[in-house]
């Protein structure tokens, strides 16, 4: 076992861990973040995309221990302070961007990371971001409407169709 | 996954001393080397972190015809640093795998494992680059060594890649629509001499130089050189993705493309 | 003003704020205090005897609580199948045995043959290695006709072949058909594979059972459309429990697609287990398990003769399909090719004689049952393709063709045992001859030229049944359950209202929706409606969701308790203000006297059904809650028209989707914003089919596309953005709400349209393509250009 020291939302939080956990478990089993999901074994499909020292990467595919020291969030931590929806969760809601949310944590994280970058994507650059992220439910269709909202992006002409 | 020990050392040295107990193994960004321990498929008995040794990071131009990127530098780190120099490899760092997958994923751990459909076996052998090891330096005709497979030696770390710099070049990926790995890709490189075509993602011993269209091309670069040329299907790989035919299709019609775009 | 509330309006969804933040309750989300987890050790190999299992190296190890084999489950029953289906010779289908572990052999690969509770699931895992397993591998059965060849191996030992069962509908006498067929002046014949796919909800199963010795209860958290089905399947008929003493909680379920139906082995397992064990026992599947253990869909290989006479009326259709059922029969796999497929396949045409064969087969692969559409899909694939095909044969074009066949006037009895109730064929044309702007095809087929693409439209109508099912006559056809549901409206003192109901919301958006419906029937706000879902402890007994059937039938019993409800609170509302009964109106929650100012608020009535001082007492019970269970009087028939438009790359066969639109008749729309995702996902899925995925299997029954690096899943940048139109609309006749259900339309609809596409974008280059089976890869469009 191993002791790690993270910042996860701000805070910084300790665990003992086996070299071998991997961090998405750190966050759901020791610290109880359920948001971050896990949804293949492959490192593909992105439900556990979360943010640590400000890029975007797969919470299966990095282990706890490589990352004592940094700076982690999760979807729990993007609302605004007052406990509202911030700009892209509530652009997700007024578009209907999720259906199950079983994706919807790393959908959301995934698009923060790209908005970051880069704040008013077009449509094809939104699609192609969202390579490492997999959907069942919305076809992408909402999804990426609620990415154009949320940077800012008129989606009259999508709706209009 | 089944437990090891853990190490993340800060300089080249504490990496190769930590690598030398039995059964140890380095660890880049994990992109490859975690799916596959979760699987199971592999029992390493100890990890070797190397993303904590500053001297592995970065991208930089040395001289004026090289630039040299640490063996532990990101693919979207690449992407970023590199496209002032030598815009086709931060092209193709920018499409390997995903957002997610390029801020962990590396340029020695993608090229020690040499997946036959990885993305940068193509550049690397392409632009007749050099890997600078722990131990020595390697040309990339004597790197690769068939599919999963190099001349690396156990402990070895990739500590740079030296990338001359073509007069022009270009990355061409067909997608496999399931692993977004090349179904087949085609790198171009253009000298001032020379020609250099290497392919992943077709050959069932990994990448490899199209010589025939290497002469062609260095005769006159341009794809219509290209349309007698023959790509033969043997030992190509045939899968629910595409057989050995289509793959041989594939190599001439990506290489006339990269030939265009390179133009 | 346009309505802001209620009945019609896209309302956003109130669930999204705990899925947009991470507080969703998923059942892996579920740890319950002393919990153990379960590893299964599952068959590398797709057929083989077991000779013997040594678990005694794994009991030993850290950790290890229990290790279970097929023979812990002697005596205990096996996962049923729902359906009975019964052949041509009206003799009921092979039905073999299905253990919870493998019993003397194992019949795919992922089938499980022991398993390992412990601890951790490391260790779990560790001491699964340690299992020795002597297994004499035998020869895998995996093509369906060599299964059914005279000598074949079997599956199953006990049964006298492969073959499940023979099926027919329609028109039996073969004489008729043949005669049909000769005398048609033209007949189209296709041979298609509709190939087999895994459903893939994002969430992989999960089953937490847990035991409480004190008061003998069990508890299954599982991940499930239906938990009262999986309670009842799994207490009747493989376990032998008491109902009362078995609560099953499906809390947030991360999609579903059909494969969540099911009953599993797993489930059954982790209550088992945490009894025996005396331990709550955990399960959470990776995605590799998911490949090898979630029921899969399709796989149908079809020949398919479509007769016109000489003015190009469809004068008959035959079909011959092998159904491949896989090991076991999951439990409605039955009913997939049969029921809901046979029945479907007059589409939207009047054809006077249509014959359906289907041969079930057993293989040595992954059970095979409903994945959304489940059969209807199949058979529209089918028609539409070779609709597509004669069109092009006779040098008609597609629309005309199609149009000039259309089922007109309704009712409408079909040829294969369905009766139509509503519809309006034309009326969905006309809108997607608009929204797609056909029109203007030409010229974006020469735009594509000149950059080097070929562009290819492709059209097709479908129809489907859904709303499932008057209980009634699914009996009849061999379903072994009712398929009612049920909803219970419970109005509290102040007046707000929790409605209990038996369909399970995983993406459909159930707790935005029905609120709307009550809500509107009163008149209050729709924030004091909340939805209860999910807990056979808390809800009627329901049928759960799938079928496009939850706002058709649960929907149609919440309106139902609704209005009793209403009723009765006119009745305290007449009491209160010393009316009578006839003169009360409820309009925005407020009851009133017709033509008095006398009125009393929603929230007065309420109270004082709870606080009855002032109360009928002597005709009326006191409280305010009613249940109504809703069994549907017919099938609902949703249908519609799709245009997709694609390009091809000559040079690599790629094919992209540039234009895809949808016209649909859902009849009545709740809120609008959830039925278009709705369409969006099934059109996703569907292009997912035609292009991109396909769950194969190699000679040796081996799985060849087992995890996302090989199984195709449609990415983001795989589609465009789709138009979806449903402004055509026929309302249902049957039931309150005169909705139909939209959850498969777009998975039904889509595929053909897309092949359509494909084929009609290679024939403009004079590629004579009749057919690439899908998924339509770049490599097979390519192989079919070289010819």
């Amino acid at each position: 076992m191993s002791e790690v020291t993270m910042r996860v939302n701000g805070k910084s939080v300790s665990g003992q861990v086996e070299n071998r956990t991997l961090l998405s478990t750190f966050l759901r089993d020791s610290l109880g973040l359920t948001g971050t999901h896990i949804g293949c074994d492959t490192s593909q499909c992105g439900a556990c995309v979360i943010h640590v020292d400000g890029a975007a990467v797969k919470a299966c595919t990095m282990l706890a221990v490589e990352a004592e020291g940094a700076d982690v969030a999760t979807i729990e931590g993007q609302a605004n302070a007052d406990g509202s929806l911030n700009v892209i969760q509530q652009a997700f809601q007024d578009h209907h961007g999720l259906q199950c949310g079983f994706c919807t944590p790393g959908m959301v994280m995934s698009a923060a990371a790209l908005l970051k970058d880069n704040p008013r994507p077009s449509e094809a650059v939104i699609r192609k971001y969202l390579e490492g992220n997999l959907c069942r439910c919305t076809g992408y269709h909402n999804i990426v409407k609620a990415i154009l909202a949320a940077s800012g992006q008129s989606v009259d002409a999508i709706a209009a169709e | 996954m089944y437990d090891f020990e853990f190490e993340r050392p800060e300089s080249v040295t504490d990496a190769v001393t930590s690598l030398q107990s039995e059964g140890a193994m380095p660890l880049g960004g994990g992109q490859t080397l975690i799916p596959t321990l979760k699987q199971r498929l592999n029992s390493p008995s100890k990890l070797v972190s190397l993303t904590a040794i500053s001297d592995l990071q970065g991208v930089r131009l040395d001289g004026l015809n090289t630039i040299r990127v640490g063996g532990a530098t990101t693919h979207e780190t690449v992407a970023k640093q590199a496209v002032q120099h030598y815009p086709a490899l931060a092209d193709l760092a920018g499409h390997i795998g995903d957002p997610a997958v390029r801020s962990r994923g590396t340029i020695g751990g993608s090229l020690a494992n040499n997946d036959p459909s990885a993305c940068y076996p193509a550049a690397v052998l392409a632009s007749d680059a050099t890997i600078v090891t722990s131990q020595r330096e390697i040309a990339a005709d004597e790197f690769f060594d068939g599919m999963f497979a190099t001349v690396l030696e156990e402990g070895e770390i990739i500590t740079t890649v030296k990338f001359p710099i073509p007069v022009a070049a270009n990355y061409q990926k067909f997608l496999q629509p399931a692993s977004r790995f090349a179904l087949t890709g085609v790198f171009v490189a253009k000298f001032n001499s020379s020609v250099r075509v290497a392919v992943t993602g077709a050959s069932e011993d990994g990448v490899y130089r199209w010589s025939e269209a290497e002469s062609l091309l260095s005769a006159d670069f341009s794809p219509v050189a290209l349309d007698g040329a023959h790509v033969s299907p043997d030992s190509m790989i045939s899968d629910l993705h595409g057989s050995p035919e289509y793959r041989a299709s594939l190599v001439k019609t990506l290489t006339k493309r990269a030939v265009v775009a390179a133009s | 003003m346009p309505k802001d509330s209620g009945i019609g309006v896209s309302q956003k969804r109130r669930e999204d704020v705990r899925f947009l933040t991470g507080a969703g309750n998923y059942t892996d989300d579920i740890n319950v205090r002393g919990q153990t987890h379960v590893h299964f050790l599952r068959s590398e190999v797709a057929h083989g005897r077991i000779d013997g299992i040594d678990t005694s190296a794994a009991a030993a190890m850290a950790g290890v609580v229990r290790v279970f084999t097929g023979a812990d489950f002697e005596g205990v029953g096996g996962l049923p199948c729902g359906w009975q289906v019964t052949d041509r010779d009206n003799n009921p289908m092979q039905e073999p045995p299905h253990p919870i572990l493998a019993q003397a052999k194992v019949r795919h690969v992922g089938d499980p043959i022991a398993a390992v509770v412990a601890e951790t699931y490391e260790q779990a895992r560790d001491a699964a290695e340690a299992i020795k397993v002597d297994i004499t591998e035998l020869p895998a059965i995996v093509n369906m006709q060599s299964a059914l060849a005279e000598g074949s191996d079997k599956v199953h030992d006990d049964l006298t072949s492969n073959l499940c069962f023979d099926w027919c509908l329609g028109e039996t006498d073969d004489a008729k058909v043949q005669a049909a067929f000769d005398e048609a002046a033209h007949v189209t014949t296709l041979e298609l594979v509709n190939q087999r796919l895994v459903a893939n909800p994002m969430e992989p199963r999960v089953a937490v059972g847990d035991y409480n010795r004190a008061s003998d209860e069990h508890t299954l958290y599982t991940t499930s459309q239906n938990p009262h089905v999986i309670r009842l399947l799994m207490c009747a008929f493989v376990l032998g429990l008491p109902e009362h003493k078995v609560r099953v909680v499906a809390p947030d379920v991360g999609g579903g697609f059909g494969t969540k139906i099911f009953h599993y082995a797993e489930e059954a397992f982790c209550t088992f287990a945490a009894k025996e064990c005396n331990r709550p026992v955990k399960w959470t599947a990776s995605r590799t398990e998911s490949f090898l253990s979630d029921a899969q869909g399709r796989d149908h290989v079809t020949k398919i003769e479509l007769a016109l006479d000489s003015s190009n009326n469809f004068t008959a259709i035959r079909t011959n399909t092998l159904a491949n059922l896989g090991a076991y029969l999951s439990t409605f796999s039955s009913s997939v090719p049969t029921w809901l497929h046979g029945t479907l396949m007059a589409g939207n045409y009047k054809t006077p004689v249509i014959q359906v064969n289907v041969k079930a087969v057993f293989t040595n692969t992954v059970p095979v049952d409903a994945y959304r559409g489940a059969g209807r899909p199949e058979a529209t694939f089918q028609l539409e393709r070779a609709i597509d095909t004669a069109a092009r044969e006779l040098g008609l074009d597609p629309i005309t063709l199609r149009r000039q066949n259309f089922i007109t006037e309704f009712p409408y009895a079909t040829p294969v045992a369905l009766e139509y109730d509503t519809g309006n064929y034309h009326g969905t044309m006309d809108r997607l001859e608009a929204v797609a702007d056909i029109g203007g095809f030409a010229a974006r087929r020469a735009a594509s030229e000149a950059s080097g693409k070929l562009r290819g439209l492709g059209i097709n109508c479908y129809i489907e049944a859904c709303g499932i099912a008057p209980s009634n006559i699914v009996g009849m056809l061999g379903a072994r359950a009712g398929l009612y549901d049920a909803a219970t409206v419970r109005v509290n003192a102040t007046g707000s209202i929790s409605v209990l109901v038996g369909a399970h919301s995983h993406g459909q958006g159930h707790e935005t929706v029905f609120p709307q419906v009550v809500a509107d029937m009163i008149g209050i706000d729709e924030s004091q409606v909340e939805i209860v879902h999910g807990d056979s402890a808390k809800i009627p007994f329901g049928m759960g969701t799938y079928g496009s059937r939850s706002l058709a039938v649960c929907g149609s019993a919440m309106v139902r308790a609704t209005e009793k409800i209403i009723n009765k609170a006119k009745k305290i509302a007449a009491h209160l203000l010393e009316a009578s009964e006839a003169d009360i109106e409820l309009k925005d929650g407020v009851f009133s006297v017709a033509g008095t100012d006398k009125s009393v608020a929603w929230g007065d009535v309420t109270l004082t059904a709870y606080v009855p001082h002032n109360f009928p007492l002597e005709d009326l019970e006191p409280g305010l809650e009613e249940t109504s269970f809703y069994d549907p009087a017919n099938f609902t028939f949703p249908a519609g028209a799709y245009a997709c438009e694609v390009e091809v790359d000559p040079e690599t066969g790629q094919v992209s989707i540039e234009r895809f639109c949808a016209a649909d008749d859902f009849g009545n729309i709740v809120n609008p914003m959830i039925v278009d995702g709705q369409v969006h996902g099934g059109i996703g899925q569907g292009i997912g089919q035609a292009l991109l995925e396909n769950c194969a299997y190699d000679q040796d029954g081996q799985l060849v596309s087992g995890s996302f690096m090989d199984y195709a899943m449609p990415r983001a940048d795989d589609v465009p953005f789709y138009a979806v139109d449903h402004s055509s609309q026929t309302p249902c006749t049957h039931n309150p709400l005169g909705v139909k259900g939209c959850g498969e339309a777009g998975a039904i609809g889509s595929p053909p349209a897309v092949v359509n596409a494909v084929i009609d974008g290679l024939h403009s280059a004079n590629h004579g393509v009749k057919h690439i089976d899908m998924p339509v890869t770049p490599a097979r469009v390519w192989e079919a250009m070289q010819g």
